[in-house]
């Protein structure tokens, strides 16, 4: 409990506590699908933020292939195909 | 489920999805439509160069303004995802005008430099990169940080199968 307060202490203006960034790295981890199956006490806080980072690069990554998909459809789009998706939207 | 454990509501996944998906297709459609107008589209010839990125660019802003939009403005992340949206789109524009408003970016770079001594103190090294990823991380402390980045995977997954199913609905 001393060394916690002398934390405080040292920063003053951040009141950060322990608990809380373990409560919020754990979050963190059940979202991580290849970290999700480990034990909290196994996997360490840096690797569970390494994990995070080539997460959202891999997510990013998937929007843009997406995104690329999606404007080579449109290049080349048929108006046959627009009748049959608006039928499905209109489901 | 009990409506009142919704605190907010715009962060509960399945309303940001199906806001998401509403927007991101509104969006979509008119670009399709705008695309048709060009006289150099037609879909017989598929070899078209120079529109393709021209597209690629406008969905993938289109993407990731209709989720930043579904989000609404109750997290960080999507407000500096609105704001980065639009100041390039500002920047674009007054290209073109005047080139003495492009000074002005200079002095907002220089003023996120505070806040890192958190990160070192708890002893992660990784926040720095995870700071660049996430929109707006840079000027978060370390628990705001860890708490949008959970809520941005959550949206970034579901902007994933959304856009999947769109993929799978228009390529017949």
């Amino acid at each position: 409990m001393s060394s916690r307060r002398s934390r405080s202490r040292q920063s003053g203006t951040s009141r950060i506590t322990d608990d809380q960034i373990n409560d919020l790295v754990s979050k963190l981890q059940q979202l991580l699908p290849e970290l999700r199956n480990s034990r909290s006490d196994k996997v360490s806080a840096a690797k569970v933020l390494q994990e995070t980072c080539s997460y959202i690069r891999n997510l990013h990554r998937e929007v843009d292939d997406l995104s690329e998909r999606l404007s080579e459809l449109l290049a080349t789009a048929d108006t046959a195909q627009a009748a049959i998706i608006r039928n499905l939207l209109m489901q | 489920m009990n409506p009142k454990t919704y605190h907010h509501i715009s962060s509960n996944p399945s309303s940001v999805k199906s806001r998401f998906t509403r927007g991101f297709l509104r969006a979509f459609k008119k670009i399709k439509r705008q695309q048709r107008l060009l006289p150099t589209s037609s879909s017989s010839s598929s070899s078209n160069p120079s529109p393709r990125p021209y597209l690629y660019g406008r969905v993938k802003i289109a993407a990731d303004k209709s989720l930043a939009l579904a989000v609404g403005s109750r997290r960080a992340w999507s407000r500096a995802l609105l704001w980065k949206i639009h100041y390039k789109a500002w920047r674009q524009r007054s290209r073109f005008n005047n080139k003495k408003k492009l000074l002005k970016e200079n002095k907002k770079n220089k003023k996120n430099k505070k806040k890192k001594n958190d990160d070192e103190e708890v002893g992660f090294r990784h926040a720095k990169e995870l700071r660049k990823l996430v929109p707006g991380g840079e000027a978060m402390d370390l628990c705001s940080l860890l708490d949008e980045t959970a809520h941005y995977i959550k949206c970034l997954i579901t902007q994933v199968q959304v856009m999947k199913s769109v993929d799978q609905i228009y390529s017949f």
